[in-house]
């Protein structure tokens, strides 16, 4: 590897801060611990069998990819944003999905998502996201199998039944039930009346681990560990789109409840705000934070797909280096 | 009106050419080196896509229909494609020079971009009408120069990662189109047809 291909040509950021990459990311960790209590109490061990088995297959792909390329293993894994990617993607998986899906999730997220590129700060796709749309779009049944509402967890041995062996559908049929989007979308609006607050167990589970994600987003938002313009302009523009399309018949819940079901929070403080993919600039920012949630939105609102966080994440990253083209400040005395 | 708003959505997006139909590959990779050039590119092929979308739905319905000769439409659109490109190409050197250097070699590249065959064969199989077929055509173009921007956009940048050599080139090219083609995936459903 050449050292004078990347000084060819410089990148951004060039004002550094005294942060590491390692302080940020234990930061966010720590912001996330809420999240995957609630998550933990809601739906049972299953939560930790994903977290566990997405973080440890992404810290062995990694480090497997770095040896691969001849890259120092060891310093490299201990940034975390290995371990982090795995996490997010193990906190997005439904907890009783078999063990196969996050361990080839977190594979597919650091080979394609990262690794490919040349590691940390140089991919252009959100990793875990990479990983969640791979496996939605491949296993389409065990992605939406989610069971546990509110006061109702699966059991420990219910758990590991789902994770090590492959049960058929009877013995899904008794344990998997609808999440409240996956309701919405199938046009089962009986249960939930529109407006009404906390109508039914599953949204109740929803929303109560949407409050914790905001909880540990508030605190990164504190710590100035993440960009504030993002999840602001996603969350504004959730809320207004689905005020308008109310406004024309077409929303289905009450607004607050919008923002707080599937994985908004999630997605809008965890996920939406990773430093590399995201815009650079602060105009940019807010374009790209307005996008994901306009398309998060629409696709929730006409797509095939339950939750659009990941899709709507991975098109404005698609989108980011022109949304930085576009915005980018005009140096002083050049017009 | 909602009608034709559902199909320049579709044909732009839920149904793009490039990242889910696949088509007009050859441009993608080969003039997104620079986001100025792929902007050019894509707003030559808005014009002759547009153009040939709706005249190879007025030859296919006033010539080849009533005559029964149906088998010959790949070959005659090719023919009415190659004819636009050209007729344009003189057209813009006559009355716009400026605009011919800066087009440059895309102009009459645009011959070889199998999208512009796949618009004018997918209207005859959709069954669109002249405005469909109009609106259709303009659609998928837009869409094109959306996605031949936007990648240009992550060529410009991938010059500066550390790409392993074997993925160098092409290759990172081709993954990062594919990375957004599963983003294009959530689309899927926004369009019952």
């Amino acid at each position: 590897m050449n050292p004078l291909s990347i000084a060819r040509r410089p990148r951004s950021p060039f004002i550094r801060s005294e942060r590491s990459v390692r302080d940020i990311m234990r930061d966010v960790l720590m912001a996330l611990v809420p999240g995957a209590l609630v998550a933990l109490w809601l739906y049972g061990s299953g939560v930790v069998f994903q977290i566990g088995l997405a973080a440890a297959s992404a810290l062995i792909t990694e480090a497997a990819l770095l040896a691969l390329r001849g890259r120092p293993v060891r310093a490299t894994l201990q940034d975390h944003s290995a371990l982090l990617t795995g996490i997010l993607l193990g906190l997005s998986l439904p907890p009783l999905a078999p063990w196969w899906v996050p361990v080839t999730g977190a594979f597919l997220a650091m080979t394609f998502g990262k690794q490919v590129y040349g590691g940390l700060g140089q991919n252009p796709f959100n990793p875990a996201m990479v990983g969640y749309a791979m496996l939605i779009i491949s296993f389409p049944r065990e992605m939406t199998l989610w069971s546990g509402t509110f006061g109702d967890s699966p059991s420990f041995s219910t758990s590991l039944t789902a994770l090590l062996t492959s049960p058929d559908e009877s013995w899904w049929d008794s344990i998997a039930r609808a999440t409240p989007l996956t309701l919405l979308h199938d046009g089962l609006k009986t249960t939930m009346a529109k407006g009404l607050p906390l109508p039914d167990p599953a949204l109740t589970a929803s929303i109560l681990i949407n409050l914790a994600y905001l909880t540990g987003g508030c605190f990164l938002v504190f710590r100035q560990a993440l960009d504030y313009r993002i999840p602001l302009a996603m969350l504004i523009v959730l809320l207004a789109g689905h005020m308008t399309l109310q406004t024309f018949g077409g929303g289905l819940l009450g607004s607050l409840q919008q923002l707080f079901l599937g994985s908004t929070m999630l997605g809008a403080f965890f996920i939406a705000t990773d430093p590399v993919t995201a815009a650079n600039t602060p105009r940019g920012r807010w374009v790209y934070g307005a996008g994901i949630g306009a398309f998060t939105l629409l696709i929730r609102s006409y797509g095939n797909y339950p939750d659009g966080i990941a899709f709507a994440v991975l098109l404005m990253n698609f989108a980011a280096p022109s949304l930085d083209a576009l915005t980018r400040p005009k140096a002083y005395g050049h017009s | 009106m909602k009608h034709y708003l559902l199909i320049l959505f579709g044909s732009a997006f839920a149904n793009n050419l490039v990242l889910t139909q696949f088509l007009g590959l050859c441009p993608l990779m080969g003039s997104s080196k620079r986001q100025q050039t792929a902007f050019r590119l894509g707003l030559a092929t808005v014009f002759v896509l547009t153009l040939t979308s709706v005249l190879s739905h007025l030859i296919d319905q006033s010539i080849l229909e009533p005559l029964g000769v149906g088998y010959l439409r790949t070959i005659v659109f090719i023919v009415v494609i190659a004819a636009i490109v050209q007729f344009t190409e003189q057209v813009i050197r006559a009355r716009s020079p400026r605009l011919f250097e800066v087009l440059g070699i895309y102009l009459p590249l645009i011959t070889t971009n199998c999208a512009v065959l796949g618009v004018a064969l997918l209207n005859v199989s959709h069954q669109h009408s002249f405005a469909e077929s109009f609106v259709f055509g303009l659609g998928a173009s837009l869409g094109f120069t959306l996605v031949l921007v936007l990648f240009a956009g992550h060529r410009e940048k991938l010059e500066g990662a550390e790409v392993p050599v074997a993925f160098r080139g092409s290759a990172i090219g081709l993954i990062t189109a594919g990375l957004a083609a599963i983003a294009f995936m959530g689309f899927q459903g926004f369009i019952r047809t």
